[in-house]
C-alpha cells in the first residue's frame, strides 16, 4: 500500500460531479484521501450529500496541468477582436427559435 | 418487556421493530461522538453522515412502532422516555467509541450483519415495513463498503494500525454472538412472513467477515469463545446508562420544548 502513515502524506484530489446524465462533470472542490477508492468515498460524503448528482470523478490534483496567469495574453487575448467566431450574425429561423 | 407466555402478533411486531430501532439509535448516537473529532476532516464528515443515517433509520422504525403500538406515543417517546432496561439494543452497539479502529471494526461487523438481514427483510409481507427496509438498505450498503475499505487499510496499513484494529476485533468478538440471538418474537415474525431467520445467513456473514479480516492480514478471533448475552431482554453493559443520560437529559428536563 502507498505511504499513508501521516495525514500530511495524503494526496490532494479534485472532485467533479455530474448533475444529470448527459451533462458535463463540473468541478465541485478538492479533498485529501489516501487512494482512489477512499477519494471516491470522501467525495461522496463531502460533495454529494444534497442530491448533487449522478456520477463522480476524482483525479489527483497533481495530474492536472493548468495554464498560468502569464498565459492569459497569448491564450485568450487573440479571441477578443474576432467576433466572427461567434455565430450571432446568422438569423435564426423562427421554428428553431421556438424550440430553444 | 414482554414476559407473558401468550405473545400476540402485535406485541411481537412492536418488539421486533424496537430491537431494530434501538440498535440503530444507540450506535448512531455513539458514532456521533466523533463529530468534530474525526481523524481527518473528510472522515469526520463520513462518520457524521453514517451516524445521521443510523438515527434516521431508527426514527422511521420508531414511528412505525408507535403506529403498531397504538398508545399515542411518538418516536421521541421511544428514544427519550424509556430507561436502560427497556432498551433492547445489542451490547455491541453501546460500547464506548474507542479509537478510530474500534469504531470502524464495530461498524463493519454491524453493517455486514444489517446488510444480510435487510436483504431478506425487504421481502417482508408488510408494505410499509418492507418499503423502509429497502430504502435504508442502500445506505447500509454504503456503510458496509466504507467500513470494509477502512478495515482493509488499517489491517494492512502500518504496524500500529494493524495492531490496534486487531485488538479491537479481539475485544469486540464476544459481543458478536448476540447478533444471531432469536426468541419467540423472531419465531412469530418468521411465521408471519415479517421477520427473518438469522441462522439462514450466519455462514454468509461469517464468510464476509473472515474474508475481509484475512484480506486485511488480520487474525480471525476464536468463534467458540464466551459470548455475552441478554441485551434483547434489556440486560446491558454499564456503558448504556451513561449514553442515555447524555442523550435523554435535555428532552427530559424540558419535555415540552419544541424546535422553533
Amino acid at each position: 500500500m502507498t505511504d499513508k502513515n501521516n495525514n500530511d502524506n495524503w494526496p490532494l484530489w479534485e472532485v467533479f460531479t455530474q448533475p444529470k446524465s448527459g451533462k458535463p462533470h463540473e468541478h465541485a472542490g478538492s479533498l485529501h484521501a489516501p487512494d482512489e477508492e477512499m477519494a471516491l468515498q470522501n467525495a461522496r460524503d463531502t460533495y454529494a450529500r444534497r442530491n448533487e448528482g449522478v456520477s463522480i470523478w476524482v483525479v489527483q490534483s497533481k495530474h492536472i496541468t493548468a495554464s498560468t496567469p502569464d498565459d492569459m495574453g497569448p491564450f485568450f487575448d487573440p479571441a477578443n477582436d474576432k467576433p466572427y467566431r461567434h455565430p450571432q450574425f446568422y438569423s435564426v429561423p423562427r421554428a428553431v427559435k421556438k424550440r430553444s | 418487556m414482554i414476559t407473558t407466555k401468550e405473545l400476540t402478533k402485535q406485541e411481537a411486531f412492536l418488539t421486533y421493530l424496537l430491537r431494530l430501532a434501538d440498535d440503530r439509535l444507540i450506535l448512531g448516537q455513539r458514532n456521533s461522538e466523533w463529530c468534530g473529532h474525526g481523524p481527518q476532516l473528510e472522515e469526520d464528515l463520513a462518520l457524521a453522515n453514517i451516524s445521521l443515517d443510523m438515527i434516521g433509520h431508527a426514527t422511521a422504525l420508531y414511528e412505525y412502532a408507535a403506529e403498531i403500538e397504538d398508545k399515542g406515543h411518538d418516536e421521541d417517546y421511544f428514544a427519550f422516555f424509556r430507561d436502560d432496561r427497556n432498551f433492547t439494543n445489542l451490547q455491541l452497539c453501546e460500547l464506548p467509541k474507542g479509537d478510530f479502529g474500534f469504531t470502524i471494526a464495530r461498524h463493519f461487523l454491524f453493517s455486514a450483519f444489517s446488510y444480510f438481514q435487510y436483504e431478506r427483510l425487504k421481502n417482508a409481507k408488510d408494505e410499509q415495513f418492507a418499503g423502509m427496509v429497502n430504502k435504508h438498505l442502500k445506505e447500509i450498503k454504503y456503510h458496509l463498503r466504507h467500513t470494509r475499505e477502512w478495515v482493509l487499510r488499517l489491517g494492512d496499513g502500518t504496524e500500529e494500525s494493524h495492531q490496534r484494529i486487531q485488538e479491537s476485533f479481539d475485544e469486540l468478538w464476544m459481543y458478536t454472538g448476540e447478533l444471531f440471538y432469536m426468541d419467540e418474537v423472531d419465531e412469530w415474525m418468521i411465521k408471519e412472513g415479517l421477520g427473518v431467520d438469522s441462522s439462514t445467513f450466519k455462514e454468509d456473514w461469517k464468510g464476509l467477515v473472515e474474508n475481509t479480516l484475512t484480506e486485511a492480514t488480520l487474525t480471525v478471533p476464536d468463534w467458540d469463545q464466551f459470548m455475552m448475552s441478554g441485551s434483547r431482554k434489556g440486560i446491558h453493559t454499564e456503558h448504556l446508562g451513561h449514553l442515555l443520560a447524555q442523550m435523554q437529559f435535555l428532552r427530559r428536563s424540558y419535555p415540552d420544548a419544541e424546535w422553533k
